[in-house]
């Protein structure tokens, strides 16, 4: 227990310079060399100790700022612990495990800054820092009207001259501000921040913070995939944009604290996605837990979900589980996240499953534009005629009612996007002189939004619908036969030595020759015209629902392929795209 | 193939991302397309929406979105069945303090719509006030729309002078006579005149303030002025070309009683950039009865040329301006290459143009005057047997109208043919 909170604590004792901190049963810290006692204490650090001279001369010789009343100081990473921990609340009212955020992302957090100031300050001799964990005090950072800067990144025992010129010379450095030439910024150190040398850390950003909770969900084996929980912060369930708002009064945030804290633009799937296992490597993360069969992010699991939501028979999920088998995705060791091994492909479960699926569906209706409209026929031949028994799956009338919900849906979403709202009550403003400025516009528009939302009419802002998992539902219940859930796969399966096998004998591959993804970005390059619009169709409907590009899914599609007919492909080495299975 | 070249889909669809700018481009499309539909409702939510790119900086871009808020704005609340004046008004007023460089241009509008609205009074205050602007080197930047200022304020000076001048005249009739009144006119009179006087002096199209400063002078006998005005607006090269410049001048000239000869120098002009002029007729007219030649060539051709217009149709007068023409020279058997020339480049469509069977029944039918013009230009030009003529003198006679059988007994003796 002592090694746990004495451990960030480096400073060298003042009596005999060693490194070798204990606690007394008060809680106070003292030097087990030379039982020096100090005022550093284990839950609160001392005021007195704060409001050292050195500390108060450091951060007032570096910025040419008055401290507004009621304003503290307070650093860039406390500012994303705080985002962090709305997160994860967030997640947790959605219904995530309070050991999340209790356990697994406090420790990634203070993980990831005992490695970041490691190389976070310039001085070689660079010291760590004891970290007031908000997360383990049940203390709020709001209610403690005296809190100190939590942070010390700054070595109480090198001069303070070094960290003056230091900031002076970034603050003439630094001029990304437009209109002033002095930088300003309302954290402490937001000017450092930006400006240093990122070569050997991971900065810390908005979109990463996203990449943190994910981690910490994957850690935890929550049943979210990144998708949705991308598509949750876009909804406004996640706080992510003008998160700040959450910040307390005293933390005033300006200059270039904007342009750390501020977001304009929706999150990336990419970026998140890489940036985590970017963080997991920097971590030095062990292997992550085991993603067994019983879990969420397994793609039987998932392929059975988007099955649902895609509004196609249960029968497929039996196709989809032997693909898996058979190519061996379903497997422990390649599900599981192994940080820093740069040989496996990294994972993407949602686009796996979804992949999946259309592998399926190609299997199954070849989808050349011509194949499944004829089996679609002769299903809908037979359902005609015989009424009792299992209706037979019509591919066009899937076809019909999935793209009219499409349509529907995305008409509602291209809406959203027109009118989706960035900005906030809390203005933001790059100096004291926009501020005036700053605060008249923010007027003017929320007069405008007042005169013109009322002529809008009866349609008033909706307010958040509540979060949910599927964004197309289809009820059995319905009597316009719209649900295919139940229908049976029987007109495009045959029986053959005792096995059900699709009655379509041909394949088309996507991409015969798979592209090196480190060199150009992607497997495969996907263009619309030069596939079949039925596939194109299938790309989009999960395009759609996992809101990525369907690039991206066109290229987990190749590497299934490629696994599936491996043997194929490797023994012919003919450049002939149809092949028989 | 290289297939390592990003293709287009790649570098192009971006659907599922999303940005701050392209969130707002968005926005102003479904705005626009709104408008178009004149969904006003619709318009005003995404309005709504789009107004938090004010919050931005746009200096780059090539249209602001406070100028498209203004604008978009005004269209929303002018037409929205919800929206008052009050609103307006008050919208405006916010639309004023957004941009100082548009502000007269927004005063300005404003007042366009006041005037729209019938509140001339709000109109004038208006006016008074952003005449009175300042502001640094922003007001020697808008001098024209200063100008332009100035000059609707002096209009509705000459508005209420006019107003007065009508309550004296009507005081005038009862015996009753009213200095107060007739001050009040005089001091409209002076501030109209001035700043009438400066706009008119900037080549532009200035009709209505031409048209009222003239006014203005002819009623206090200053007919010189009033002519040099005119004669600027009309022919000075530096003015845009202008039909009403020539239209006021000769409309001044006849109410001056001037001679033939210069109000047929003052149509000239008008002849030549608009063919089609409603005064052509006049033009004509004038011309035939001069006693020069060339004039009453220039008159054949004027009225020729103007029936080359569809408008000019059905127009029994111009018919008859140029039946009587024709006739005279027929008669007199002097000057027929005249019809010839303006014949010539005719006869190849004038008569589908004009004289087609089914012309003849409904011209026969709505107008007895016209048919019986066009029958004597047809006769005289295409001869007896021409399809028009034969079925209205027929029809004419059928129904023993005199000038009809007259008509026939002329055009079987005469014929340019």
């Amino acid at each position: 227990m002592d090694e746990e909170d004495t451990r960030d604590f480096n400073e060298r004792c003042a009596q005999c310079s060693e490194v070798n901190w204990g606690l007394t049963d008060g809680g106070g810290f003292y030097c087990r060399s030379c039982h020096n006692v100090i005022e550093r204490t284990r839950e609160v650090v001392n005021t007195d100790f704060i409001t050292n001279s050195r500390v108060q001369t450091i951060s007032k010789g570096s910025k040419k700022q008055e401290k507004s009343e009621g304003g503290c100081e307070w650093y860039v990473c406390e500012g994303f612990q705080l985002v962090l921990k709305k997160q994860v609340e967030a997640l947790e009212a959605l219904g995530v495990h309070p050991q999340m955020k209790d356990e697994i992302l406090c420790n990634f957090w203070r993980c990831y800054l005992q490695k970041s100031k490691q190389a976070y300050c310039k001085r070689p001799a660079a010291e760590a820092v004891k970290t007031l964990s908000v997360c383990e005090s049940s203390t709020d950072v709001d209610s403690d009207p005296e809190r100190p800067s939590v942070l010390h990144l700054l070595s109480l025992s090198e001069s303070e001259g070094d960290l003056q010129t230091d900031c002076s010379s970034f603050a003439s450095s630094v001029s990304k501000v437009s209109e002033s030439t002095s930088v300003y910024s309302g954290s402490v150190d937001g000017s450092l921040y930006l400006m240093k040398n990122q070569k050997e850390k991971l900065r810390m950003t908005m979109p990463m913070t996203l990449s943190f909770c994910y981690m910490a969900l994957l850690w935890m084996r929550e049943p979210i995939t990144l998708s949705e929980f991308l598509r949750f912060v876009v909804e406004g369930h996640i706080p992510y944009l003008n998160v700040f708002e959450h910040f307390p009064e005293k933390m005033k945030l300006c200059g270039l604290d904007l342009k750390i804290f501020c977001v304009e633009s929706w999150p990336v799937y990419e970026e998140v996605f890489n940036k985590m296992h970017e963080l997991a490597a920097y971590l030095d993360l062990p292997r992550f837990p085991d993603i067994t069969e019983s879990c969420f992010l397994h793609p039987d699991m998932l392929c059975m979900k988007y099955l649902m939501e895609a509004n196609l028979p249960d029968e497929l999920h039996n196709w989809t589980c032997r693909v898996v088998k058979k190519i061996g995705i379903g497997e422990v060791d390649f599900l599981t996240l192994m940080p820093g091994n740069k040989s496996t492909r990294k994972v993407k479960y949602d686009v796996l499953a979804a992949a999946v699926i259309i592998v399926v569906l190609k299997l199954l209706f070849l989808l050349d534009d011509r194949y499944e409209w004829l089996l679609s026929e002769f299903a809908e031949e037979r359902n005609k005629n015989n009424t009792e028994g299992a209706h037979y799956f019509e591919f066009k009338r899937w076809y019909e009612v999935v793209k009219h919900s499409l349509d529907v849906k995305q008409k509602k979403l291209d809406e959203e996007r027109a009118k989706y709202l960035w900005r906030c009550e809390k203005p933001l403003f790059y100096s004291v002189k926009k501020k005036s400025k700053v605060l008249k516009r923010r007027q003017m528009v929320v007069n405008l939004q007042n005169q013109f939302g009322k002529l809008s009419g009866s349609v008033q802002r909706a307010k958040k619908p509540n979060p949910s998992s599927f964004q197309l539902s289809w009820s059995e219940e319905n009597a316009d036969g719209s649900c295919f859930h139940g229908h049976s796969l029987k007109g495009v399966l045959q029986e053959k030595c005792g096995l059900l096998t699709a009655m379509n004998p041909d394949y088309w591959l996507c991409t015969v020759k798979l592209c090196n993804e480190k060199l150009c970005g992607h497997l495969a390059h996907y263009r619309e015209v030069e596939f079949p619009q039925s596939y194109h169709f299938v790309l989009g409907l999960f395009s759609f629902l996992l809101r990525i590009q369907p690039s991206y899914i066109h290229d987990e599609v190749c590497m299934i392929e490629h696994k599936l007919f491996n043997k194929k492909l490797y023994k012919k080495l003919k450049y002939n795209t149809v092949l028989r299975k | 193939m290289n297939r390592h070249h990003r293709t287009d889909s790649q570098l192009s669809s971006n659907e599922h991302k999303l940005n701050f700018r392209k969130s707002k481009e968005a926005c102003l499309s479904y705005v626009q397309d709104a408008l178009l539909q004149k969904q006003w409702k619709r318009a005003a939510e995404f309005l709504t929406c789009y107004v938090e790119s004010l919050e931005k900086d746009y200096s780059r871009e090539h249209i602001s979105p406070s100028e498209m808020i203004w604008r978009i704005g005004t269209e929303i609340l002018w037409h929205h069945s919800q929206s008052s004046m009050k609103e307006f008004n008050c919208f405006i007023e916010q639309m004023k303090t957004l941009g100082v460089k548009r502000f007269l241009k927004v005063c300005l509008e404003h007042v366009f719509h006041l005037l729209c609205n019938g509140q001339i009074d709000e109109a004038y205050q208006n006016l008074s006030l952003a005449e009175s602007w300042r502001f640094g080197e922003q007001t020697a930047i808008q001098d024209k729309e200063m100008k332009l200022i100035q000059a609707y304020r002096g209009l509705l000076d000459y508005y209420s002078w006019s107003k007065q001048k009508n309550i004296l005249l009507e005081h005038g009739e009862d015996g009753f006579s009213d200095l107060a009144v007739e001050q009040e006119m005089h001091g409209y009179f002076r501030k109209a005149a001035v700043n009438l006087k400066e706009i008119i002096k900037i080549p532009g199209v200035w009709d209505i303030f031409v048209k009222s400063y003239v006014d203005l002078l002819e009623f206090y006998g200053d007919h010189n002025e009033a002519h040099q005005v005119l004669n600027e607006y009309a022919y000075n090269s530096k003015f845009p070309a202008n039909p009403n410049a020539h239209v006021y001048l000769y409309q001044f000239l006849k109410r001056q009683g001037e001679s033939k000869k210069s109000l047929i120098s003052a149509l000239k002009i008008l002849h030549d950039i608009v063919p089609s002029h409603e005064l052509m007729i006049d033009f004509n007219t004038m011309l035939q009865k001069s006693k020069k030649r060339k004039k009453r060539r220039l008159g054949l051709e004027v009225i020729f040329t103007a029936l080359d217009y569809a408008g000019w149709k059905e127009n029994a007068k111009a018919w008859s301006c140029l039946a009587r023409q024709v006739k005279q020279i027929v008669i007199s058997e002097k000057h027929l290459d005249w019809i010839k020339q303006e014949w010539s480049s005719r006869k190849d469509w004038w008569p589908a143009f004009h004289f087609s069977r089914y012309l003849a029944k409904r011209n026969w039918q709505e107008n007895k005057s016209l048919s019986y013009e066009k029958a004597l230009v047809a006769g005289l030009l295409l001869g007896k047997d021409c399809k028009y003529f034969k079925y209205v003198s027929h029809q004419g006679c059928k129904a023993q109208l005199k000038r009809f059988r007259m008509l026939k007994k002329f055009v079987n003796r005469h014929t340019f043919l």
